[in-house]
């Protein structure tokens, strides 16, 4: 995720909060991988970041 | 299932885009055209209102990122003219003639017009696309004085733009600043137009407008005479359909789908985005079309899967809406349909503060939430929306 683009509309927590997360500072955090069905997830999450901050690698 | 050939996207903005990306996702391998009425390849259109006047964006940020691999043919600054659903054809304003075996319809909507406020004249403006913004941002530089007609998100996301640039705004509406998004929020909108200077009509309307070369004034409604060197007519859009008139599908205010985004009247024709006219489940199979970007995004890639695999109960699109609108230095965003509540509750924050949450109740059901500059603290709400009885009704 590219926190320079990131402007925390917190779409990607809407979509997959399994995968994204507020934190108590208001900044995002997230894990680094999504095996099996929470591909998909980060997919919908990455598709769904209005500044396209979230970039999916294999 | 028939097999699908030649897909043909009409509409090159973002919910063609993301609809095409699901196609190849969904394994998709044969012909994908995509046909835009604008010159420019998809790009991103909340920024227009935005970024763009204020021209803090630059061309290449704006645009939407195409997948390398997305092997499709872009038929660009050709508009759909018409449509032929059962003959499987499609015109162009060019003469260009397109087959297909299936398509989407994402042709989104275009600026309402007002008889009073004719968009041909000087000084008159709307904004939906890149060009008209960028005619904007030219004509903001030398206004002094800019007479805005509606006051929904783009009438209050331009206002902010155009006291940035130290332009002076009137604003006029039949309703009150934002009453879209609920009487709480309308309110505290209301009361930072008017502490950035923004002077409000509300309820008030266009009459005529005055200039002998351009726009000197308006006359409102009541008789009232309003100054201004440029006028924007941003009063709402409509589903653009014009194209599909005759074509066999039912054009309802939009395209009429079944609940998977499939095209009623037809075979292998979806429709996404601001077109779409679907039963939501939300609404208990009551009929919605919804202007967000994230539904574009959504219906994209939903109708895509309904393409490859015909509609069916494991194709029915359903998603918790969701909208946000940047201006006057804060954001609202909201999630559900907070409209259909019958009273709101404030659960976090305070209004007089303008930072805060509404949770939208429909008797005991959460329909919604709302809230200015809390994004963290609509999480549960939106997680409780998803998670809750499908039907908000």
């Amino acid at each position: 995720m590219d926190r320079d683009v990131c402007d925390l509309h917190g779409q990607c927590v809407f979509a997959a909060p399994e995968l994204f997360r507020f934190r108590d500072d208001g900044e995002l955090e997230y894990e680094e991988e999504a095996a099996g069905d929470l591909a998909a997830a980060a997919r919908r999450a990455a598709s769904l970041c209005p500044t396209s901050a979230i970039e999916l690698r294999d | 299932m028939t097999t699908l050939r030649r897909i043909v996207v009409v509409g090159a903005s973002l919910a063609g885009l993301r609809a095409a990306e699901a196609l190849r996702e969904g394994g998709f391998e044969g012909t994908l055209t995509i046909l835009g009425a604008e010159h420019h390849r998809p790009y991103d259109r909340p920024p227009l209102s935005k970024g763009v006047l204020l021209g803090e964006v630059a061309m290449d940020e704006l645009m939407l990122r195409v997948p390398e691999d997305l092997g499709a043919e872009w038929l660009l600054g050709d508009p759909a003219t018409a449509l032929d659903a059962g003959a499987r054809i499609l015109r162009t304003r060019g003469g260009e003639e397109v087959p297909f075996d299936g398509l989407v319809v994402a042709t989104g909507s275009v600026p309402r017009r007002l008889p009073a406020l004719d968009p041909e004249r000087e000084g008159v403006l709307e904004l939906r696309t890149l060009d008209d913004a960028l005619a904007l941002h030219k004509a903001l530089r030398h206004a002094s004085k800019l007479i805005l007609v509606g006051s929904g998100f783009i009438g209050v996301e331009v206002a902010s733009s155009a006291r940035r640039l130290g332009v002076e705004v009137e604003m006029i509406s039949l309703d009150p600043p934002l009453a879209l998004a609920g009487a709480v929020v309308s309110d505290v909108c209301r009361a930072m137009l008017l502490d950035h200077g923004v002077g409000l009509h509300v309820g008030r309307s266009v009459s005529e407008i005055v200039g002998s070369d351009g726009v000197e004034e308006v006359v409102l409604d009541d008789g009232t005479r309003v100054g201004g060197d440029l006028l924007l007519v941003a009063v709402g859009a409509r589903p653009y359909t014009d194209w599909l008139e005759g074509s066999g599908l039912v054009l309802e205010e939009g395209v009429v789908c079944d609940a998977s985004l499939a095209a009623a009247g037809a075979e292998r024709i979806v429709a996404a985005g601001d077109v779409a006219r679907w039963p939501s489940r939300l609404l208990g199979g009551g009929s919605l079309r919804i202007e967000h970007w994230t539904n574009a995004v959504e219906q994209g890639a939903a109708a895509a899967r309904t393409l490859l695999h015909g509609p069916s109960s494991d194709t029915a699109f359903t998603s918790v809406p969701s909208f946000w609108s940047d201006h006057l230095g804060t954001r609202l965003q909201s999630v559900g349909l907070p409209l259909l509540g019958d009273r709101v509750e404030i659960v976090a924050g305070s209004v007089g503060e303008r930072q805060f949450v509404a949770a939208s109740y429909r008797g005991d059901v959460l329909v919604g939430a709302t809230t200015y500059g809390m994004a963290r603290a609509l999480v549960p709400y939106r997680a409780a929306l998803a998670r809750g009885e499908p039907a908000l009704l």
